[in-house]
């Protein structure tokens, strides 16, 4: 048995944003980033609630990578306001803080860390939650999870529960044309590494498969073109679904390695999430390889490529998952991410133990043992093959 | 090969042996603090639920023993299913983890806890598969 969990409405196509209009309730609270709120998104969002009647206030001091005091300073914004729609405007770490937000509110007897899957919490008796994602990548806006960051133990916690999927998602394209090159190769690469490991995770299924391997095409058919020119507006769509599906994908059934030194990563060295998962990408594949062959195989046929046994099929998959990287300018390895070696040195027992605590590494097709960690840690940062 | 009955005292004695000479788990469970109750509800065969107390500290099973009930010792952490949910479990056909998600066994205590020692929850599940058991149902 397996349970499903998707958003209940996913609007999308040009013009999406219209569909504010057509919400009941009576208090919207918009959170966003000011940058977000610079780039005239958020004005639309407010234009369109007011139509629909609503009265609305805007919290826009979210920050990137968000942490516990980041999100205690959004949540007095809501208690003061007492929303009956909370409404995320940005990219993963808005939606991520909203999500956290919401429970609190609705629960102000569960503490953060105590958000997981087997707390009941009963949302929806105060709000309801849109999101509305502004970048095409972490996927935030169909899962189940939220990654805050504990800026105390220097951790990012992955708390999950499936109560926090939003209601309603809007995927209006426009909201993408304005995203930087830079920004649109990071964050598409975390969808790709959602989709791959949500394809290849033990916990994987039909369904998340379905939303996986569209996701996977996708990004590999539109995610060159996306970074290149930010105008190509079937690439920025495209992509834009592409990131949800992967979210959809992972949410479904679990993230791995690749997420879990990707976190300890960005915790550890302030990293963005996007490139440091790119930079251990390939090693987290060439590790988990010998127990997902098959897997890879499929992979590999979605994307065309044709070759005469399944070993070549893999190494091309691979290959061409490097070539992806390179050519959106995404480090392949710890050291492309500026990292010196006496740094990552200095702090390699740090980031096995917080890898070593990260979920990623439950459903993982293999689970490494701290030594196995001690050593992808150090692969990773030379970009050598894995050959254990 | 002696096989233990699941569930005995002889059972759960040669879990603890087994698991104390697990290297993996006494790696991954390093910083583990938390006493369990293992328990088999009662239902499919058995008659009143069946209780094993175990105590898990830095790596290491410190004791383990059969409970006259649950009541008898408080625990950090509960671990209860049915007998054929322990079965599969032992048998290496469920994931410890995904099977408390999919309710097929409750766990009460800090579940944050538990997903950050995944590696030493896969360890004790190996581990009880690796007793040689003759099941009573």
């Amino acid at each position: 048995m397996w349970e499903i969990t998707l958003p209940r409405t996913i609007v999308i196509g040009e013009e999406a944003l219209e569909y504010l209009k057509t919400i009941e309730g009576r208090r919207a609270l918009i959170v966003t980033d000011r940058v977000i709120e610079s780039l005239n998104f958020v004005s639309r969002v407010e234009k369109h609630l007011r139509e629909a009647r609503l009265d609305v206030k805007i919290f826009n001091k979210v920050e990137a990578e968000p942490s516990t005091e980041s999100v205690f300073r959004c949540l007095e914004a809501v208690r003061e306001y007492q929303p009956d729609w909370i409404i995320a405007i940005g990219g993963g770490s808005t939606i991520d803080t909203a999500k956290a937000v919401w429970v609190l509110y609705e629960r102000p007897d569960v503490k953060i860390d105590e958000i997981n899957p087997l707390t009941k919490l009963g949302l929806r008796s105060k709000a309801k939650m849109i999101a509305i994602p502004t970048t095409s990548g972490s996927g935030s806006e169909a899962t189940w999870a939220i990654v805050i960051t504990d800026t105390k133990e220097k951790r990012k916690m992955e708390l999950a529960s499936r109560e926090v999927v939003s209601d309603i998602v809007i995927l209006d394209p426009e909201l993408t044309l304005s995203m930087p090159p830079r920004l649109a190769a990071d964050t598409g690469i975390d969808a790709l590494a959602n989709a791959i490991e949500g394809y290849i995770s033990r916990w994987r299924n039909d369904i998340s498969d379905v939303f996986a391997v569209a996701a996977v095409k996708m990004i590999f058919n539109y995610l060159p073109r996306s970074f290149r020119d930010p105008g190509d507006r079937e690439a920025r769509e495209k992509m834009h679904y592409a990131a949800m599906l992967a979210g959809a994908a992972f949410s479904n059934s679990q993230i791995g390695i690749a997420h879990a030194m990707g976190h300890a990563i960005g915790a550890v060295f302030k990293i963005p999430h996007g490139r440091s998962v790119s930079a251990v990408l390939i090693t987290s594949i060439e590790y988990n390889l010998r127990e997902i062959e098959d897997r890879l195989v499929e992979l590999a046929q979605a994307i065309g490529i044709k070759e005469e046994s399944n070993v070549k099929m893999v190494e091309k998959f691979i290959q061409k998952v490097g070539d992806l990287l390179r050519e959106v300018g995404e480090p392949l390895t710890i050291r492309e991410l500026g990292i010196s070696r006496e740094e990552f040195d200095d702090r390699l027992d740090e980031l096995v133990d917080k890898a070593m605590m990260s979920t990623g590494t439950i459903a993982n097709p293999r689970i490494p043992t701290r030594e196995d960690y001690m050593r992808l840690f150090m692969y990773a940062y030379e970009g050598r093959e894995v050959d254990f | 090969m002696e096989k233990y009955k699941f569930p005995s005292e002889g059972w759960i004695k040669a879990y603890k042996e087994e698991l104390n000479k697990n290297k993996v788990y006494e790696e991954s469970a390093k910083d583990w603090e938390g006493d369990f109750l293992f328990i088999i509800s009662p239902g499919e065969g058995i008659e009143k639920e069946i209780v094993f107390y175990v105590d898990l500290w830095h790596g290491k099973c410190r004791d383990a023993y059969m409970l006259p009930s649950r009541e008898a010792k408080k625990t950090a952490f509960v671990f209860e299913g049915p007998y054929s949910n322990w079965k599969k479990l032992i048998m290496g056909q469920l994931d410890p983890i995904h099977a408390i998600m999919m309710r097929k066994f409750k766990l009460e205590g800090d579940m944050g806890k538990v997903l950050r020692y995944t590696k030493a929850a896969s360890e004790l599940v190996k581990t009880a598969s690796r007793i040689p058991t003759e099941f009573i149902l």
